[in-house]
């Protein structure tokens, strides 16, 4: 009696569950992307401009965007993963190619952020915003030159050094500084970085998220282990901040726009990635963000004083000393481990 | 009450406790080879590694210590609130509950402002003349977070079961000769116990698994139980090794539990003599 009680109660339960998801329609299209990552007036000008009704939802890190899509039951249209993250979906074919005959905006996009190491034959994937990995710091405590990955582990500014807690970015200075690429899966080069990183623990004050650009903002450090996107939006906030790339080449990230398997309105999705990358949206869009794009056209109208901001804009020069992030695959497994004995050392 | 008037509750329990739990324990015990799933113990193996026993001990005493002063501040403050009587104490039960109708995270964000080198504290240091001091991202900033936020969680159920002491048994014990001390320790401290276990209870749960604590006020910089679950689960994806790991924990939980139930009860016993 009271195990048929549950079973329907289960399946009442379940029906309800179901019930919540909509019915195939050409005119609505979910989107699902990250928290703060869109000039959400440009939703108006879309849904004006093609009687689709958007249905938004962000998320706030790659990996709860991949579980909750992994486990099935979304059905977003159009999702903005990370450069990793585009791979990694790939390879588990968790993405629709996308059909460029219906994205003529596309060639608005710069050359240099095309068939990138993460979607190499560009079919699954349009960058939407881009930076680099770098330092900001706090020009009235650092009155030296800041160029080189080196000045993380200065003694001179023990527990004045903020790093990020997510893994892959803390570990990528101490790669490079070694002579390494940040995508290593080799165990010995890596243990190395270990090392590496257990010797700076003493200076870092903190291992942080976003709280970061806050704390820089306060005058809480003098160094920090930042995102260009972030690093602008400081400066815009505490005009002691400066931002540097240093020479030894560091990580260029992009966050991109895809279209997911099971994607029920993907002509919808089509024109939405292609509203994206009209040079007037995508100027639009990133001044509101205030990342870099990666479009041509909105960058040529862009106010100098962003176009010449080597925070905004890297030069050729330091573009060409970054590497992409790429999916580690189960090696990944090896940096928490490593990355669990920096933190109980 | 009909009995079928527990199904909802029992249908609850099985979607939200027991096939989570199930799922826990499958993943805990399963490891893919060669694309098939095995029952295997290696997550568990893994899981005992010393860095992770470290890992584990270090949020123990951590919990512990919060418990601890949770216990010293509480037991006093509840005692307070239960011997007054009428306005006063709506007043002060009202003062205690309030900070509880904020946000966790924005009651714990508020520390920052406190504590940190340009914070309110170091600014007052600093006009008096005295030196800065690093109070942030340290042990005690984590174990202070979880004492301020876990603390009515102490004071609450104490508070609760010293309001239900018959009176007549303090006057009792009073009757017959005893002296402020031992009306205490023998007849109001035994009864208020079973309050006492489920303060304990409820603050120490929280504090050995909480991981958002110890990133916003321990700056991220050891590795504690619920920030290695976090980390299996959203940032590696190694959904078998972050089971296996909760699975431990909670195993340890319910032994450290039932040795201080075990304790509680003889005391409580022994009290009544």
């Amino acid at each position: 009696m009271k195990l048929r009680m549950m079973a329907i109660m289960a399946i009442a339960a379940s029906a309800l569950l179901s019930g919540c998801q909509g019915s195939d329609d050409s005119k609505r299209l979910y989107v699902y992307n990250w928290g703060e990552y869109l000039d959400e007036s440009l939703i108006g000008e879309f849904e004006r401009q093609t009687g689709i009704k958007i249905i938004y939802e962000t998320f706030a890190t790659n990996e709860d965007m991949y579980t909750k899509i992994s486990a099935g039951g979304s059905n977003y249209d159009v999702i903005f993963p990370s450069d990793y993250m585009v791979e990694k979906m790939i390879k588990e074919g968790m993405l629709e190619k996308i059909d460029f005959s219906g994205l003529p905006n596309f060639e608005n996009v710069g050359d240099r952020f095309k068939n990138l190491g993460y979607d190499p034959g560009g079919e699954y994937s349009v960058p939407y915003m881009y930076g680099t990995l770098g330092i900001l710091y706090n020009k009235t405590m650092v009155d030296e030159p800041v160029d080189s990955w080196d000045i993380l582990w200065d003694e001179k500014y023990a527990r004045q050094i903020f790093m990020y807690d997510s893994m892959r970015d803390a570990f990528a200075p101490a790669l490079i500084r070694l002579g390494y690429s940040i995508n290593t899966t080799d165990l010995e080069e890596l243990e190395e970085a270990k090392r590496s990183l257990i010797a700076q623990k003493p200076l870092v004050q903190a291992y942080v998220g976003d709280m970061g650009r806050d704390k820089m903002i306060g005058g809480e450090g003098a160094l920090s282990l930042t995102y260009s996107g972030d690093a602008y939006l400081s400066m815009l906030e505490n005009p002691d901040l400066d931002y540097a790339a240093p020479k030894e080449g560091g990580n260029v990230w992009f966050d991109a726009m895809a279209i997911p398997k099971g994607a029920r309105n993907k002509t919808g999705a089509e024109a939405f990635i292609n509203f994206l990358c009209d040079g007037e949206v995508a100027l639009k869009n990133t001044i509101y963000i205030g990342y870099s794009t990666v479009n041509m056209k909105a960058f040529e109208e862009l106010p100098e004083s962003m176009r010449e901001s080597p925070v905004y804009w890297p030069s050729d020069d330091v573009y060409e000393t970054c590497d992409v992030f790429l999916d580690l695959g189960d090696f990944i497994k090896e940096y928490d481990r490593a990355w669990t004995e920096i933190l109980v050392g | 009450m009909k009995r079928s008037a527990a199904y909802p509750y029992l249908a609850w329990l099985a979607v939200f406790t027991i096939i989570p739990l199930i799922l826990v324990l499958y993943y805990a015990f399963t490891s893919v080879s060669d694309g098939a799933v095995k029952f295997s113990p290696d997550n568990f193996v893994r899981a005992f590694e010393p860095m992770y026993l470290i890992v584990m001990w270090r949020s123990f005493v951590l919990a512990l210590a919060a418990t601890a002063i949770c216990f010293l501040i509480g037991y006093p403050a509840a005692y307070i609130l239960a011997r007054k009587v009428g306005e006063k104490k709506s007043t002060l039960l009202f003062l205690l509950l309030v900070p509880m109708w904020m946000n966790f995270l924005l009651r714990t964000y508020s520390w920052l402002t406190i504590l940190e080198r340009n914070g309110i504290i170091n600014n007052a240091l600093f006009a008096l003349g005295l030196p800065k001091m690093d109070l942030l991202y340290t042990r005690e900033a984590v174990v202070l977070g979880m004492v301020y936020n876990f603390l009515s969680f102490m004071i609450l159920p104490i508070y609760t079961a010293l309001s239900k002491i018959d009176a007549s048994l303090i006057e009792a014990a009073q009757d017959l000769g005893a002296g402020k001390m031992n009306v205490f320790f023998r007849v109001i401290f035994p009864l208020s116990l079973p309050g006492v276990v489920s303060g304990v209870t409820m603050v120490f749960l929280p504090a050995i698994t909480t991981f958002v604590i110890p990133n916003l006020l321990g700056g991220g910089k050891d590795a504690l139980i619920g920030s290695l679950i976090e980390q299996q689960f959203l940032r590696v994806g190694d959904w078998r090794f972050g089971s296996a790991v909760s699975v431990v924990i909670m195993g340890l939980i319910v032994i450290a539990m039932s040795l201080f139930y075990a304790v509680d009860s003889d005391e409580g016993e022994g009290g009544l003599f």
